[in-house]
């Protein structure tokens, strides 16, 4: 089962939040008002979400939008929960485009402060991570990507050394993380098509 | 009785602490006099910290404007004479500008609310590409000097409790660093750092003015528990080091800096006379052409 991408329009959350002067998402109160909008969207997307997040319009993103919008966002959704909390259900993920250079000069420190990590599309549609990630996630999400995701067996195939013991805690913990969906079905690449 | 404090010939950073010796060294409820007669030169600091002076003092003091007339043309196309008016009691007529009538990069502006912001951080962009482009950044790093700037202003909105101001103007300093410069500097007259992080010291710690600086410059505390809060100098600090840049934060009766090696200043300095609020500039160096 793969979820279906909803594009979270930010160029409406910033018209919504009365900020659609300026292309530029500067400054904490702006932060907050466009993650406001951003949240009552959510709000009307029921069940299990893949969310799109477009910043290909966006000018400047500085320090305190990064955090108030991107980071604020992940982890009132539970990406950065310890490993036995709670998570909320169901789940929501992330997938972020049109980052810039220049915003992600804004972002990873803001990622890596709160221990926080993401998905990107690059321009030329491949799949990163961005933010704080071991090595060991990044090598088992690669794994995801590649597999192109699916039951612990198929992804398991993919990888170099046998065995599906440690595997299968990795991509529940990336799943924790909402660096990849966890589905009845097995585990699958955030992937907007 | 109203005293007169002299306006250094030179205003800048340095020769504005004259003005708070002076300042410094009356007995409250003293009424003032800033007399600017024979200042010939000031640098974007200097100018916003006359008003942040007088907005800190809240009793509209006279003032004397330049006698050159160049230097009160040039001052009044800086934006400093329109909200000076406001602030202090002119002894004479001054040359009348309109806003955007200058060639100042960023004209001073003053900084109350969150809109401020997103205005100059709107309006410098354009002009930001360019001038990064003239120092030899490339395209992308006109993106960090407006978030430099707009991470700037925010402090006044979220931690001055006051109003600010903001000016940007850029120098050909062949003589001193042979390269040309950007300076942007940001003042208010609200509580300082020291007040404003004054939550977060434990009991036993050293709490001064200086401690205050190291705490938000070189920490990154906020009063906030938030570990997303005090990003924002954290960020400052990052792009001064990428650029070879110097940053200078005072508040209270210090002074900290991050002192790139073209620069000689100490970088923290106590015993400074009281000024309310907090003033930061940051200069940015042309780069080095790439090898």
């Amino acid at each position: 089962m793969m979820l279906t991408p909803m594009p979270l329009d930010l160029r409406m959350a910033i018209a919504r939040a009365e900020c659609d002067l300026y292309s530029n998402l500067v400054t904490r109160a702006t932060g907050r008002a466009v993650r406001g909008q951003l949240e009552e969207m959510l709000s009307d997307m029921p069940g299990q979400r893949l969310a799109v997040l477009d910043f290909s319009h966006v000018g400047v993103l500085d320090f305190s939008c990064a955090d108030e919008i991107v980071a604020q966002l992940l982890l009132r959704f539970g990406a950065g929960l310890p490993p036995h909390a709670p998570a909320p259900h169901p789940p929501s993920y992330f997938m972020f485009r049109g980052l810039a250079e220049a915003h992600l000069e804004a972002l990873e420190p803001v990622l890596e402060r709160h221990g926080l990590a993401l998905v990107a599309e690059a321009h030329d549609g491949t799949m990163q991570l961005i933010g704080m990630v071991e090595p060991h996630e990044h090598s088992t999400w690669q794994l995801v990507i590649e597999s192109g995701g699916g039951d612990l067996a198929a992804i398991a195939s993919f990888a170099s050394a046998p065995g599906t013991e440690d595997l299968h805690a990795r991509l529940v913990a990336l799943a924790r993380r909402r660096l990849v969906i966890q589905t009845s079905a097995g585990f699958h690449p955030l992937r907007h098509h | 009785m109203t005293t007169i404090l002299t306006v250094p010939q030179s205003l800048d950073d340095t020769t504005f602490e004259a003005v708070l010796q002076q300042h410094a060294a009356l007995p409250d409820g003293s009424k003032v006099m800033l007399d600017a007669r024979h200042s010939r030169w000031s640098s974007p600091y200097g100018l916003i910290a006359l008003l942040t002076l007088a907005q800190a003092r809240g009793d509209r003091p006279q003032f004397y404007p330049p006698e050159d007339p160049n230097t009160a043309s040039y001052w009044a196309r800086s934006g400093f004479f329109r909200h000076a008016e406001k602030l202090f009691e002119l002894t004479r007529p001054v040359p009348r500008s309109r806003s955007g009538d200058s060639n100042f990069f960023l004209e001073i502006t003053p900084i109350a609310q969150t809109e401020d912001v997103q205005h100059v951080v709107a309006h410098i962009q354009e002009r930001s590409k360019a001038i990064m482009e003239t120092l030899g950044f490339p395209a992308s790093g006109s993106i960090g000097f407006s978030v430099v700037l707009s991470e700037s202003c925010q402090n006044i909105i979220e931690h001055a409790g006051g109003p600010g101001w903001v000016a940007v103007q850029t120098y050909d300093w062949q003589k001193r660093i042979g390269k040309r410069v950007v300076v942007i500097a940001v003042s208010d007259s609200g509580v300082g750092f020291k007040q404003s992080l004054g939550q977060t010291k434990g009991a036993s710690d050293r709490w001064d003015d200086a401690a205050a600086l190291e705490a938000a410059v070189l920490r990154a505390t906020s009063r906030f528990r938030d570990p997303g809060r005090g990003q924002g100098l954290a960020g400052i600090r990052r792009y001064m080091g990428k650029w070879d840049a110097k940053l200078t934060v005072r508040s209270g009766t210090a002074r900290i800096g991050i002192i790139p090696k073209w620069d000689d200043e100490p970088p923290l300095v106590e015993h400074l006379p009281f000024f309310a609020g907090a003033q930061y500039q940051m200069i940015i160096p042309q780069a080095a052409p790439a090898e």
